[in-house]
């Protein structure tokens, strides 16, 4: 799925840059993207590592079993099937706590370590399990409370009331959020086969 | 609200030491670990960097929108949002650089400026999020992950004019 939509995405801009006569800033472009990259990397790397030692701290100690206890009837909903003790279950609930503080960068170190705990969980396949799906499309919706870097930004536009966008923001956040959700989880359900059986089974009867 | 994240480290290192964890050998511990993770998400950012510089620089982004446009009118979504729209899912950077571009073109209160206000707020990098996660893991099937996430953008979009209509007029 990814291979097709990388290869996509690039056949794309070549063609538009070759259509429109961009072939200039398309060369520019394929040998600044490495120094880009490796920039982002960089700033990663130090937000990477500083919180995945603080990650281990709170798992040591017991911090994230306490989140987890606070969290885990509503993201048990979530994650039928996995332990609520479970490393992985911390990670996830670390993750949605940072999420909702809006600390983005903290918490794609949590994040990259709840997929590795769900891989080992999936057997280490190559085909994303349910728990993993949902874990994903809930971190490609917005879960912050506080968007301070959006008000900074409108304020430093001159904006009278930054905050003001407060309220819609929360109400499309969670529209997204659960219609993500209720898309996932009900396909993780179509897809194991019960629902399908439940049809075959209707459609003899008839 | 900008100082939440250290309070939060500090928090954590906190209960650590109260529970008389060994907390500096359990930080390097972790940090390693992290090291990990970046080398193996490091090749997915690089491609995905790649595409997206490669689409903005060649027009295809400019295009796309263009092509929107009039669909875009029809529902009542304000065009100088088009763009920010289109990159929101691929790069952060991107979309904040065009959103500050239609805070300039029309101010942070206008109809325009709300709408890409809220939503730039409800919505994530959803395909970088997908690829880097995914990638991580070396997972290649993802079955229906990207229906529901971009699903959820839809959403966004269309829930962020309908608010800023009805909480602004």
């Amino acid at each position: 799925m990814l291979n097709y939509i990388w290869s996509a995405l690039v056949a794309v801009a070549v063609l538009c840059a070759v259509v429109f006569g961009n072939t200039r800033e398309l060369s520019d472009a394929v040998v600044n993207s490495g120094a880009a990259a490796v920039e982002l990397l960089l700033t990663m790397a130090g937000v990477m590592c500083l919180w995945s030692g603080i990650m281990r701290i709170a798992q040591e100690s017991g911090f994230t079993r306490i989140l987890a206890r606070i969290f885990a009837p509503l993201l048990g909903l979530l994650f039928p099937g996995l332990d609520k003790n479970s490393e992985a279950f911390g990670s996830i609930t670390m993750n949605v706590s940072a999420n909702l503080l809006g600390l983005g960068n903290t918490a794609t170190p949590f994040g990259l370590k709840a997929m590795r705990e769900l891989s080992l969980i999936n057997g280490g396949s190559d085909t994303a399990g349910d728990a993993m799906i949902v874990f994903v499309v809930m971190n490609t919706a917005s879960m912050q409370l506080l968007p301070t870097m959006l008000g900074t930004l409108r304020q430093s536009k001159g904006s009278k009331a930054p905050f003001e966008i407060l309220v819609p923001v929360w109400i499309s956040s969670a529209c997204a959020l659960a219609v993500a959700l209720v898309i996932a989880l009900g396909l993780n359900r179509i897809r194991r086969g019960r629902v399908t059986w439940d049809l075959r089974c209707r459609r003899l009867r008839r | 609200m900008g100082f939440a994240m250290p309070a939060f480290a500090a928090l954590i290192v906190v209960f650590g030491l109260v529970r008389r964890v060994p907390v500096f050998d359990c930080f390097l511990q972790g940090a390693r670990e992290g090291l990990v993770t970046l080398y193996r998400i490091a090749p997915t950012v690089m491609g995905l960097v790649f595409a997206v510089k490669l689409l903005q620089s060649g027009g295809a982004v400019e295009a796309l929108c263009n092509l929107l446009q009039p669909a875009a009118d029809a529902l009542g979504f304000p065009k100088e949002v088009v763009p920010m729209a289109l990159l929101r899912p691929v790069s952060g950077s991107g979309a904040s650089a065009l959103l500050l571009s239609v805070f300039d073109e029309c101010g942070p209160d206008s109809f325009a400026g709300r709408v890409a206000s809220v939503l730039a707020g409800s919505s994530e990098t959803t395909f970088y999020a997908v690829a880097m996660y995914y990638g991580s893991v070396g997972v290649k099937h993802i079955r229906h992950t990207l229906v529901a996430a971009v699903a959820a953008d839809v959403t966004a979009f269309a829930v962020s004019v309908v608010t800023v209509r009805l909480f602004f007029g």
